[in-house]
């Protein structure tokens, strides 16, 4: 079974690219992939001054919209939240005449310092990365898109160049998939996170 | 053909250069090589259009060397050339040594009597400054280890020429008869010299005071001098200044009877530090580049092929022969002082030739009878061919042995003895453009600052700051700041004219570099945008839009929106110049597009501030929410 082709906008959010270590490492692999459109956040709005017809523009072209960042307080940087206030506008992403966002598919890319163990009920930080996604997964809810589940790098800070570059590899091979309509999404949708068994989502 | 007066001769070798080197390059062969060859096509056993006199030239042109080192010692600060000294005594006093005590048992071999032996044993320890430096300055090479240690071994063969010369009438008298050996040295150097007759300690103060005199003036008289030349604001006043700083050391070293190329090294140090340094290279370079072809050209007319005609067994077996056992030599040492393999072959390669100041030396032993007539003709035949033959060898080690080995070196790796070019050049360090460099600088990119006004030069130094005296729209000085390996140039400077002149030499000479420009009004912006140049910064903009800020947060208005509505006027208004710059030419339009603009600005910006019309920032606000709230549950 074949699913449609989706067209991918990446929001890529970090702060302080020249600090950080597996992000750098996973957005090389992807910032220059064809039927990929990458946006560097930080890089085109220095001063937050989100450009929201442009923005709005961007989202209306793509299919899968990405927030690729690392899990920040269990959250986003503070630029993607801000982009989050002032694209997602009431009356066109949401609200009773909002529908532009209508049927598209939103995938949250994240990397955290600690493993994956800690995120667990009885773990360290006590919830699972679902559990603390819910503020985004209803937003995409609010805005008639489908939430996926995270493409997650867990255990960052001990994490070796290989590891870095196959969760770079991973990430491709995801992202390439879903240009060509290679992911049977219905086993996508039950894994607590899509890159636990690429192999088994993936088709061809 | 030849002997036609003097502009024939410039005709004569300007033509064999302009046609041999593009050629030359052409093939990827260096330049030096070109100017060889073009000799040899001229000179007396070529088309003949330059005879004997060839031999004249090249002592003339040879001080092209003199100001090459002159160039070098500018590159070269006090601490760098410190860290040096092992490498020029250890490696080249072991060269000279050794060498001379190879080839002198080879002429004892042969059968020719001791003193002969030493005379050219130390004579073809010698290599050829010129060709050397010319040809790695040209590859890029001069800073990579293999660059530094030749030219750390040239330098010490320039402090052994004097030396050598003083001992062969020691070799021809067979140890008396040293003040008259003086006196045939002094000849063999054209000059009479103050120090003759002079006992041996006081000529020894008279040299050390000499070389006192150079840094003590060079520090401490340079720069206020080139300061009032400076303000007089003629270039040829400048370039004349410079030569007669070069000349008159030369001078100076030839009467106390040390080497002038040595002399002119040491004033170049102690300029290196001057604001000055960029305009005496820009202002010297020409001079060099020009006496240094003449050079290499001159000796590519001296070979002497009807010798080498005669017994060419014999030449090419001495050229071989000597080829091998410098190079072998030299290999030792890279050896020994353990350098990479890469750099070593390029160190060998280098230098395994005779040098220049070998045709001074044998016609001098050949005048104190210490060696034979027939053999210095001979040796002087081989040691032309070896100089020859160095630019076709180091081509060689780069196109051959050099793939073979992947260890060759980044020259980015290689900071020590000559100072990075900086990837920045700043024109202009007044109010505007200090505040721009010391952002870069205490960001970690220190720019290399040209400054036209003479007094804030010497002020800016005085803080510190690494800033040299230059007008920034002369292609050779921005070249002498290191526009070639630079990204980026800043021009800072207040004149619109000096602007549109700097612009249109970098657009000429240094098209890859990104241009970031002030401009002091619309105006100007316009013209420079019709140029196409994307970076503008028109003065006054930021800062007073951040006194509007200011102003709008002492009346009450919150800081943030306040803030966003700076950064949306200012965007507007990159927008309108950009808009209006092209409709400038059409009156009526313009005038019409500038209504427009700044009306729509401000409404922007109104709607902005009483939350009425078009909504920026419409997400912040709850009203649509609230009415759709209201009207969805009721």
């Amino acid at each position: 079974m074949a699913e449609t082709t989706l067209k991918t906008l990446i929001l890529f959010a970090h702060p302080a690219i020249q600090k950080s270590r597996v992000n750098k490492v996973m957005a090389e692999m992807v910032w220059e992939l064809p039927g990929v459109t990458f946006h560097d956040l930080y890089e085109a709005y220095p001063h937050f001054g989100i450009d929201i017809k442009r923005e709005q523009g961007l989202l209306l072209e793509h299919d899968l919209v990405v927030f690729h960042h690392p899990f920040f307080w269990y959250s986003t940087p503070a630029i993607l939240k801000e982009w989050q206030d002032l694209v997602l506008e009431h009356g066109w992403a949401y609200g009773s005449q909002g529908a532009a966002l209508q049927g598209k598919k939103m995938l949250s890319v994240i990397t955290t310092g600690g493993r994956e163990s800690a995120y667990q009920p009885d773990g360290y930080n006590r919830f699972t990365i679902r559990q603390l996604l819910a503020p985004l997964e209803q937003t995409a809810r609010l805005c008639g898109m489908e939430f996926l589940p995270p493409f997650v790098a867990h255990g960052t800070h001990r994490m070796t160049i290989d590891e870095m570059k196959g969760h770079g590899a991973d990430y491709r091979r995801l992202l390439e998939a879903f240009r060509d309509g290679r992911v049977n999404l219905d086993r996508a949708r039950r894994l607590s996170r899509l890159n636990a068994d690429l192999d088994s989502i993936i088709l061809g | 053909m030849h002997g036609q007066g003097f502009f024939f001769q410039a005709f004569v070798y300007l033509a064999a250069a302009v046609i041999a080197v593009p050629i030359a390059k052409r093939m990827g062969l260096g330049s030096v090589l070109g100017y060889v060859m073009a000799g040899v096509v001229i000179g007396p056993f070529g088309l003949g259009l330059i005879g004997e006199e060839g031999k004249d030239v090249m002592q003339f042109a040879e001080f092209g060397v003199v100001m090459m080192l002159f160039l070098i010692g500018l590159e070269l600060q006090p601490p760098l050339l410190w860290k040096l000294r092992r490498t020029i005594l250890g490696t080249g006093g072991l060269q000279v040594t050794v060498t001379a005590a190879l080839v002198a048992a080879v002429g004892l071999l042969f059968g020719l009597p001791w003193p002969a032996s030493v005379a050219i044993g130390l004579t073809l320890s010698l290599s050829s400054t010129a060709i050397v430096l010319q040809t790695l300055a040209e590859k890029g090479l001069i800073k990579t280890e293999g660059g530094q240690t030749a030219f750390s071994v040239l330098l010490f063969q320039d402090l052994a020429f004097i030396p050598m010369l003083a001992l062969f009438p020691l070799l021809a008298g067979g140890g008396h008869g040293s003040p008259e050996g003086m006196q045939h040295a002094e000849e063999a150097t054209h000059a009479t010299t103050w120090v003759s007759g002079l006992p041996a300690w006081e000529q020894t103060l008279v040299v050390l005071g000499a070389v006192v005199l150079i840094v003590v003036a060079g520090r401490y008289l340079g720069r206020p001098v080139f300061r009032i030349i400076a303000r007089t604001d003629l270039r040829e006043l400048f370039t004349a200044a410079a030569l007669l700083l070069v000349i008159g050391i030369a001078l100076l070293m030839t009467q106390v009877g040390l080497s002038p190329a040595l002399g002119t090294f040491i004033a170049g140090v102690v300029l290196a530090d001057s604001e000055y340094r960029h305009e005496l290279e820009g202002d010297l370079d020409p001079f060099k580049g020009l006496l240094l072809a003449v050079f290499f050209i001159a000796v590519g007319a001296s070979v002497d092929f009807n010798l080498i005609g005669e017994n060419p067994a014999m030449v090419g077996l001495l050229v071989f022969g000597l080829i091998l056992l410098k190079g072998a030599i030299l290999f030792g040492l890279g050896r020994l002082f353990h350098m990479g393999l890469d750099q070593n072959l390029l160190f060998t390669f280098a230098l395994a030739q005779g040098g220049e100041f070998g045709f001074v030396l044998f016609s001098f032993a050949e005048q104190q009878g210490v060696i034979p007539t027939d053999i210095t003709s001979l040796l002087v035949a081989v040691v032309a061919t070896s100089m020859a033959l160095t630019p076709v060898l180091m081509l060689l080690n780069e196109r051959f042995l050099q793939p073979r080995f992947g260890t060759r070196e980044e020259v980015e790796r290689e900071p020590d003895a000559i100072d990075e070019e900086s990837p920045v050049i700043m024109v202009g360090f007044g109010r505007f453009g200090s505040v721009t460099g010391r952002f870069l600088r205490a960001n970690g990119i220190t720019p290399t600052v040209l400054e036209y006004d003479s007094d804030q030069v010497e002020s800016l130094r005085k803080l510190g700051l690494k800033v040299f005296y230059g007008d920034g729209s002369r292609p050779d000085l921005l070249y002498a700041a290191g526009a070639e390996q630079a990204k980026l140039i800043i021009l800072a400077v207040d004149e619109h004219d000096r602007v549109r002149k700097i612009l249109e030499t970098v657009r000429t000479h240094f098209p890859h570099l990104r241009v970031l420009t002030r401009v002091v009004g619309r105006p100007e912006a316009y013209e420079l945008l019709d140029e196409g140049v994307e970076h503008l910064y028109r003065d006054h903009v930021d800062t007073a839009l951040r006194l509007g800020v200011d102003a709008l947060r002492l009346l009450g208005k919150p800081a943030h929106q306040t803030h966003r509505a700076a950064l949306t006027f200012h965007h507007h208004d990159e927008d309108s110049v950009r808009e209006l710059g092209k409709m400038r030419h059409d009156r009526a339009a313009y005038f019409s597009a500038a209504r427009e603009r700044i009306s729509s600005l401000e409404e922007l910006m109104l709607s902005e501030l009483t939350a009425e019309g078009e909504e920026r920032d419409a997400g912040w606000d709850t009203e649509s929410l609230r009415e759709d709230f209201g009207e969805g549950s009721g």
